[in-house]
């Protein structure tokens, strides 16, 4: 790449300073908030006139006040968005790799319908789902949650998991299968190695959009058996009924974000693009 | 080491296309042949169904005598490079090498891999190289990379699919040497696909002239382009290509565009009850009447105007342009099409010898000699003058000359064994 000027450096610099504060601003406000005690929050300054541990007392420690909501919640959020994930890529890798692969009858239509359900207002369907849920007996449950999510991270997944496939040279599984292998084997060695960069970034997308509903989340539980962390933290109250739970809200935020930190710190060095480079000419 | 033969093959696409016509074709065991044609001949789906990586439509495929049709293509044992070379990227070119061999088809241990990619990689040159990532490759290391993993299979055989035409001319003219030595050297049947005729020229013991999928001739280099079948054949195969000019029979007399040419017996006999032929006439066939020091008894001399002229160092390139018969201009035009070609006027191409004093703008003395010329039916373009027992002998010439270099490469591989 050709070096910058001095000029060119510097408007590079307060673009990326302008956009690091719009976006992180938020994220420190909230953390400070946390650290806040009851009477601080007013205080009107961003950071704690005095620090304390309590709002992670009141959602974590046993004995808190928010424990009992928070912890189930948490633990149904890592789970259902961990399965709607799985679920979501493995199917969205196999119907992706035969989009991208395969010329079959109805492929755009396949696509088009995913298009289609990704734009669909969630709004629009969710009352219609939690009386279908009442009736069938999924409202409350984990797999009542799991099945809606799918609807939303499959069609995104197949759309960027198509994308990568077609990226990948053919003519490497040809290659592979010339060479002794079997169409499996062809695959496994050839392709999911090249696919997995996209693999991974479908399925830290499709968890993001798991984890942060919040819709869904409301409507389809009532009780700890599946409401998930999007949910319950609109279910806080403070200790008396004039107190804001704006602390122990914001302490539980900050513990919601640990997770997806941690598994986009983990996955970030498998995100490398440019994998497929040299496979062919070009 | 192994056999192939085509019988019959026919691939009909599901749109209903057919990109190969029932192509026969028996290639020996240890032969280098090679499919060549413009482009949508076929030649490439040709290829792609002897690997398996096609379906076969109609006919039979066999190797070794055993019909392979609806074999998988890990059960065929060939190897092939690919024209985009398909290494795997995510893989050091040693493990590229080592891909066959680390399959569950394969059931070599690691020392055995070792050797055997320590030893496709000296003769290839590749050994510093090995612990490398394609990406950062040249062209001609990721081609060698290819050839290589081609190799250490010990396939039956080897096929390619135009393998250099990613490479820039020098390395192309390396490569194709050194193809042709490594076949010659391990004496292994190899199918090659080409378009280039340089190639199909240096590189086969036979070559099969495809057109549109159909199989035009297969014959020795020399055989296509002393006695090529057909006009197609006679048009694809020399370069610059052979001229083809309308010839009117007048009583005993050929007239064509430049010249009138007396008939021998030879052209007597070819042109038969027919008024009009197409003459095709080779540009080496001509002399600069003024300047060579051939004697030039009982051949032709026209007077030309010489349009352009071509210094390339070892050669001299004139051309002559000239008004063609109306009755054969479709045909040519259709020939040319057919070749690729999109030549907007009519004019000789003619190779003299590079001392030639002959210069744009001038007249010229041209000889050539009746022998020279090929005549052919202007409604079937079959070659009228096509000499059987000559093609014959050049055949049985080549033949005998591939069964020496493929003695020639046993005994130095006994060589090299004992001395091991």
């Amino acid at each position: 790449m050709r070096a910058m000027t001095w000029p060119q450096r510097i408007t590079w610099i307060v673009i990326i300073a302008v956009v690091l504060v719009w976006s992180l601003f938020p994220v420190f406000s909230i953390a400070m908030t946390s650290f806040k005690t009851p009477a601080g929050l007013f205080s009107g300054t961003l950071l704690p006139e005095e620090w304390t541990l309590d709002n992670y007392a009141t959602i974590l420690a046993p004995g808190g006040s928010a424990q009992d909501l928070f912890l189930p919640a948490l633990r149904n959020s890592i789970g259902i968005s961990l399965i709607a994930t799985f679920i979501a890529v493995v199917l969205a890798t196999l119907c992706a790799y035969a989009i991208a692969r395969l010329d079959f009858p109805g492929k755009r239509i396949i696509l088009t319908t995913a298009l289609a359900v990704s734009v669909f207002p969630i709004v629009s369907i969710v009352t219609p789902l939690f009386n279908l849920w009442r009736v069938v007996g999924l409202y409350d449950t984990w797999l009542g949650l799991i099945i809606p999510y799918l609807s939303l991270t499959l069609p995104i997944s197949i759309w960027t998991l198509a994308a990568f496939f077609r990226q990948i040279p053919w003519e490497l599984e040809q290659a592979a299968q010339v060479d002794g292998a079997t169409p499996f084997e062809a695959f496994r060695k050839t392709v999911v190695p090249l696919a997995a960069p996209g693999v991974f970034t479908t399925a830290i997308i499709a968890f993001f959009i798991a984890w942060n509903d919040f819709v869904y989340g409301i409507s389809l539980t009532s009780t700890d058996a599946a409401r998930p962390v999007p949910a319950a933290l609109s279910f806080f109250t403070g200790a008396s009924q004039f107190e804001e739970p704006t602390g122990a809200i914001s302490a539980a935020a900050i513990v919601v974000t640990i997770p997806i930190v941690i598994v986009v710190v983990i996955f970030q060095r498998r995100i490398v693009s440019g994998l497929t480079q040299g496979a062919v000419k070009g | 080491m192994a056999s192939i033969t085509l019988n019959r093959i026919v691939k009909t696409y599901d749109d209903g296309f057919t990109a190969v016509k029932g192509v026969d074709l028996d290639i020996a065991d240890g032969e280098f042949v090679i499919l060549v044609g413009p482009s949508g001949c076929g030649k490439s789906t040709l290829l792609r169904m002897i690997v398996g990586l096609e379906d076969i439509s109609d006919g039979e495929l066999k190797i070794d005598d055993e019909v392979v049709n609806d074999k998988a293509p890990k059960d065929r044992n060939l190897a092939m490079v690919f024209q985009n070379y398909a290494l795997y990227p995510h893989l050091t070119v040693y493990e590229n090498i080592a891909f066959p061999m680390r399959l569950k088809s394969s059931d070599l241990d690691d020392k055995e891999i070792d050797e055997r990619v320590r030893k496709a990689s000296k003769l290839l040159e590749l050994d510093e190289h090995l612990e490398r990532k394609p990406a950062n490759l040249s062209g001609g290391q990721r081609q060698r990379v290819a050839m290589g993993r081609a190799i250490v299979r010990n396939a039956s055989a080897f096929l390619f699919d135009e393998p250099l035409s990613n490479l820039d001319a020098k390395l192309r003219g390396q490569m194709r040497t050194e193809i042709a030595r490594l076949q010659r050297s391990l004496g292994i049947t190899t199918v090659y696909v080409t378009h280039d005729q340089t190639e199909a020229m240096t590189l086969g013991d036979r070559v099969a002239v495809l057109r549109r999928g159909e199989l035009q001739q297969v014959a020795s280099p020399r055989g296509l382009y002393d006695q090529p079948v057909n006009l197609f054949v006679a048009g694809f195969i020399g370069s610059p290509p052979m001229n083809f000019l309308s010839g009117t029979v007048d009583g005993d007399m050929l007239r064509l565009p430049i010249a009138d040419v007396p008939l021998d017996d030879r052209l007597r006999a070819a042109v038969e009850g027919r008024d009009l032929v197409i003459v095709g006439i080779r540009p080496d066939a001509f002399e600069d009447a003024d300047a060579t020091e051939r004697d030039l008894v009982g051949g032709v001399t026209a007077e030309l105007d010489i349009e352009m002229t071509e210094w390339l160092g070892e050669v001299l390139y004139a051309y002559v342009p000239y008004d063609t018969d109306e009755t054969v201009k479709d045909k040519l035009s259709e020939l040319d099409r057919d070749l690729d070609g999109e030549s907007l006027r009519t004019e000789l191409v003619v190779a003299l010898d590079a001392m030639s004093a002959i210069r744009a703008g001038d007249a010229a003395r041209l000889w050539f000699s009746p022998d020279s010329l090929h005549l052919f039916d202007p409604e079937s373009g079959v070659n009228l003058t096509r000499d059987e027992t000559k093609a014959e002998k050049l055949e049985e010439d080549a033949r005998a000359a591939r069964k020496r270099a493929l003695e020639r490469a046993k005994e130095r591989q006994a060589k090299e064994q004992q001395r091991a």
